[in-house]
């Protein structure tokens, strides 16, 4: 093992001294490199976390809802503190066509009340106030500096080489949190690169737009929050969904879909956008707002099959970086929270036993199996699988659900029993009887 | 040859807003440097039929010079999804994060 060093050198831009040996070194400042960062600083370890980026949260985008409860397992009661946008009362899921819509939603104003249950918020305001708790807690938060890789001895990894002069830092233990690109885990060798279908691109804008506006368009009280998802013409055809969450003064606008389908079907991610939001099933909901900030990033898809091993000598990988999401229930930051939880308690018995081995480290994994993660990944692993074999229920069912509900909610002295004999055959018309069980049978085994 | 042109043939917005007017709006702070994108193999992109780079980056960071028969890679504008570096079918992008604090600095995320 290498000894303690006391070598030192002086950060330029913040003029603090960076010791090159720590207990612990994270990777990214996101959701979840801080939350790691924040629980083993308060348990007294010494800790870094690298951020590539000139101030926490800039290089990060989200759709922003943020979930209060697994956020309280990291920093109990956090939203009276934190920057949020607006607690969430409404969530609406939308299955739209060039012309119709089909709706279902659930509201209730117990969320408009303490515990509440999710809030929107803007990562690059939440980020920041997130590493300020860390830097707190008394974990050592340095910004501008790229992680390039890492450091081995003997065949484990010891530390990371950074962008800087003089910047290689050495720890116990790595844990890379550096999201869905996470360069650094395939610098590890634990993967190689991802293809295109286990990812999706999404594309995202701010539009801002008066309280008023936002309240009276969405039938909220001052400062309640609503969430919209929407299925079908969204992404016309491709495997994805687009939502509207509203802000304070403004709405999160996205679209995403599999990379390999923006591929195949030679689609240009702004194009989809601008459709999206001059949908006549959504513009409305825009008019007159502004867009003010035009956004890109990838999720990771595929669920537990597409993940890479997670710990290995020296490292553990968390988050986005270790490809924990579930785009359909639209998690992802709660993931990177938790798993950063079982991380860092995984870190803190290694470093109670002085044991960074992948033997003692791999508690990591034991911990995530035992969790929700695991259990939500691998049913997540075939809904995902399901949905890419049968990418016509992002285009026909809509059309299907909506041709029926246009054709029983038309008044027009047709007997009701004639309509429904109409709607079956025009249904048995488009696919065939074997075809539609098949269906739902799939689709229900792969979401349960 | 392929041409430029997306072979997407949008059914809505004769007025939608074009990504080059967005990025008005976008901070970047650039390096002048050195890119963080580099095209290894020129030919590779001239034998690459449907060039998708040109078409999937959210940004349009790369264009098909007719020309001179090569891809132009804007990466001043690049917002560091990493799409090329997945989408692109013959692993030819070269990808890397810009130095330490350069590149996209988002205001809102
Ligand atoms: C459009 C969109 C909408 C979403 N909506 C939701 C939602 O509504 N609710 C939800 O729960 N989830 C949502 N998600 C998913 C959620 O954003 C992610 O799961 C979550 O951000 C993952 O957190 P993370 O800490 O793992 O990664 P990130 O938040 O991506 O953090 C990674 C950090 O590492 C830094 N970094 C990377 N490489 C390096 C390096 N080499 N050196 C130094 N620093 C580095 C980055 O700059 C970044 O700060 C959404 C995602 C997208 C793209
Ligand atoms: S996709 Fe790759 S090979 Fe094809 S044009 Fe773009 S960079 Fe060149
Ligand atoms: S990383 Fe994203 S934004 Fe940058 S060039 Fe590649 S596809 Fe375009």
């Amino acid at each position: 093992m290498r000894t303690v060093s006391n070598r030192h050198h002086r950060d330029p831009r913040r003029r603090i001294a960076l010791a090159d040996r720590y207990d612990v070194i994270v990777v990214g400042a996101g959701l979840a490199g801080t939350a790691a960062s924040y629980l083993l600083a308060k348990a007294g370890l010494n800790v870094i976390c690298i951020e590539r980026g000139d101030e926490p949260g800039t290089k990060n985008v989200m759709g922003g809802v943020l979930y209060r409860q697994p956020t309280e397992k990291v920093i109990p009661g956090w939203w009276r503190e934190a920057p949020v946008e607006r607690p969430i009362v409404e969530e609406r899921l939308w299955l739209i066509t060039p012309d119709s819509l089909v709706q279902a939603g659930f509201k209730s104003l117990r969320y408009a009340e303490e515990p509440f249950n999710a809030f929107t918020v803007l990562r690059v305001k939440f980020d920041k106030w997130f590493a300020d708790q860390a830097t707190a807690a008394g974990a050592l938060v340095i910004t501008n500096t790229v992680v390039e890789d890492v450091i081995r001895e003997n065949g484990r990894i010891v530390g990371v080489r950074t962008g800087r002069e003089d910047g290689d830092v050495y720890a116990n233990v790595v844990i890379a949190a550096d999201g869905v690109n996470s360069l650094l885990s395939k610098k590890a060798g634990l993967h190689g690169e991802l293809p295109p279908n286990r990812v999706a691109l999404a594309v995202k804008e701010i539009v801002n737009l008066p309280r008023e506006k936002i309240e009276d368009r969405f039938l909220l009280n001052a400062n309640e929050g609503a969430t919209i998802e929407i299925f079908g013409d969204s992404t016309i055809g491709m495997l994805g969904y687009g939502f509207i969450y509203t802000n304070r003064d403004s709405l999160s606008v996205g679209v995403g879909a599999l990379l390999s389908d923006f591929i195949r079907k030679g689609v240009n991610p702004n194009d989809l956008m601008e459709r999206f939001k001059t949908h006549p099933m959504i513009r409305r909901l825009l008019e007159g707002g502004e867009s003010k900030e035009y956004m890109a990033h990838l999720i990771p898809e595929g669920g537990a099959a597409a993940m890479p091993p997670v710990s290995t000598d020296g490292m553990l990988v968390v988050g986005d970086a270790a490809g924990m999401s579930n785009a359909i229930y639209r998690e992802g930051s709660n993931l990177a929270l938790i798993s950063a939880k079982l991380a860092a308690q995984a870190v803190m018995e290694a470093h109670e036993q002085g044991d960074y081995s992948v033997r003692t480290l791999s508690r990591y994994n034991a911990l995530l199996d035992e969790s929700f993660i695991m259990k939500d990944l691998h049913l997540y692993s075939r809904t995902s699988r399901f949905f890419q074999r049968n990418s016509e229920f992002l285009e026909l069912y809509p059309e299907m659900l909506a041709d029926a509900a246009h054709e029983l909610l038309s008044v027009n002295s047709v007997p009701k029993q004639d309509k429904q004999r109409k709607i079956m055959r025009r249904l048995l018309a488009r696919r065939r009887p074997w075809k539609l069980v098949r269906d739902a049978v799939g689709a229900l085994r792969s979401l349960t | 040859m392929a041409s430029t042109e997306t072979t997407f043939n949008l059914r809505a917005p004769a007025h939608g807003a074009r990504v080059e007017e967005k990025l008005y709006n976008v901070r970047f702070k650039t390096d002048e440097d050195q890119s963080h994108l580099i095209v290894l193999d020129p030919q590779m992109c001239a034998r690459c039929t449907d060039k998708p780079c040109t078409i999937f980056c959210p940004v349009n960071v790369y264009t098909w010079e007719l020309k001179d028969q090569r891809i132009s890679v804007g990466y001043e504008k690049c917002v560091e999804c990493g799409a090329c570096r997945i989408g692109c079918p013959y692993f030819n992008i070269e990808w890397r994060y810009p130095k330490g604090g350069f590149g996209v600095q988002y205001k809102n995320g």
